[in-house]
């Protein structure tokens, strides 16, 4: 693969969607920044389907979801990995620095403002209070999150014991989190891998 | 070593393992941030992941605070850089030629295989950051308040919870000393 600046050649399926070639950068850059801007409480994904898919008609579902896919199967947040995909999609490097820039931008801008200001109140008492509020509701929601995800992609037995050696592994064997990556992962991937007779690609062990 | 290049060396190796996403490489980051490298202690990584709560985009943009607190502004800009970038070669990488595999039963497997392990590390996430948060009653029925809003009520932005129990915190733990240093 060379790293040319030219943008991956539109993949073509049976529907005949063709990802547009001509779409300007500063379109891609002002896309992203009012995704950035607007993106509140962690579930990015649907601002960036509701932008990407129905209001800027750049992707169809199915080249959504294919983007998606990447952007959780390696590693980065689902956020900054789409950008750079779909910009790349669009307009090669150019676009995927450009919608980078985009979707990081004015979230980077607040959270060094209030940095700032919290570095210099970090002993005021209000500024604790709240924080301390703030970093018990974060809790609340990085629970509710995470159960939710767990619920849509539960698969019995066998995830609930992935599940609970990775939190044992992590949270209190403290073990570093590469390890867990390289032990855990292959074998957890060896358990669901492609049966001989596994004819419905679901990746299911056949009965 | 030069603090900079710690601070790029170390955002960049969480970059990379950041598989699943920010929460699940909240443990990590917490391991190298305060017990390895003592950049910031318990409360100030609780405060500043907060402050990454409330801010649009990216949730892990926090980092950058971070970076600033060890370095100052060129500090913030390298843990930007160190933690973005790297993973966002390797996708863009991917994408690039994640089609010649389209049909491969393995993607099926990788897919099946690292959802249950991303599930159990952002279950990790959400315990490395009570560690530090859940401090008292009233902690808890914080958290325990914006798991069953953010559970139930659907149609509230979840921002607004967080939000939320910043101004409960404000209201009813200032007078405290809670998470005073």
């Amino acid at each position: 693969m060379s790293a040319s600046a030219e943008p991956a050649p539109p993949a073509d399926d049976s529907t005949g969607y063709v990802i547009p070639r001509d779409v300007p950068l500063w379109d891609i850059f002002l896309t992203f920044l009012v995704i950035g801007a607007t993106s509140f409480g962690g579930g990015v994904v649907a601002y960036l389907r509701a932008g990407l898919v129905i209001r800027k008609k750049w992707l169809d579902e199915e080249h959504f979801m294919s983007a998606l896919e990447i952007s959780q199967a390696l590693p980065g947040l689902n956020a900054t990995n789409m950008a750079i995909i779909v910009g790349d999609r669009l307009r090669g490097i150019a676009g995927a620095v450009i919608a980078f820039l985009g979707i990081t931008l004015p979230g980077a801008a607040l959270v060094m403002l209030l940095g700032v200001l919290y570095a210099s109140n970090a002993s005021n008492p209000y500024v604790n209070a709240a924080l301390v509020g703030v970093g018990s509701a974060a809790v609340g929601m990085l629970a509710a999150v995470t159960m939710q995800i767990g619920r849509k992609q539960f698969g019995g037995l066998i995830d609930a014991a992935i599940i609970v050696v990775t939190v044992t592994m992590v949270s209190f064997l403290h073990i570093s989190l590469i390890w867990v990556l390289v032990t855990v992962g292959p074998a957890a991937v060896f358990i669901y891998r492609p049966r001989k007779n596994d004819t419905d690609g679901t990746g299911e062990p056949a009965a | 070593m030069n603090q900079n290049l710690s601070v790029l060396a170390v955002f960049s190796l969480l970059s990379v393992l950041a598989v699943g996403g920010g929460a699940a490489v909240l443990p990590e980051t917490k391991e190298l941030v305060v017990n390895q490298y003592h950049w910031l202690n318990d409360d100030q990584f609780r405060d500043i992941y907060g402050l990454g709560q409330v801010v649009p985009g990216p949730n892990m943009l926090m980092v950058m605070v971070i970076g600033y607190h060890v370095t100052g502004f060129l500090g913030a800009l390298l843990a930007y850089l160190g933690f973005f970038v790297p993973a966002g070669i390797l996708s863009w990488g991917a994408s690039r030629v994640w089609d010649h595999f389209e049909g491969s039963p393995w993607r099926v497997s990788l897919q099946k295989g690292m959802a249950p392990l991303v599930i159990g590390l952002m279950a990790a996430g959400a315990i490395a950051i009570a560690r530090t948060a859940i401090e008292g009653e009233l902690t808890v029925a914080i958290a325990v308040g914006t798991f069953i809003g953010v559970s139930f009520i659907r149609r509230v932005n979840p921002a607004f919870f967080v939000l939320g129990g910043g101004l409960i915190g404000l209201i009813l733990l200032s007078g405290t000393g809670a998470g005073m240093p």
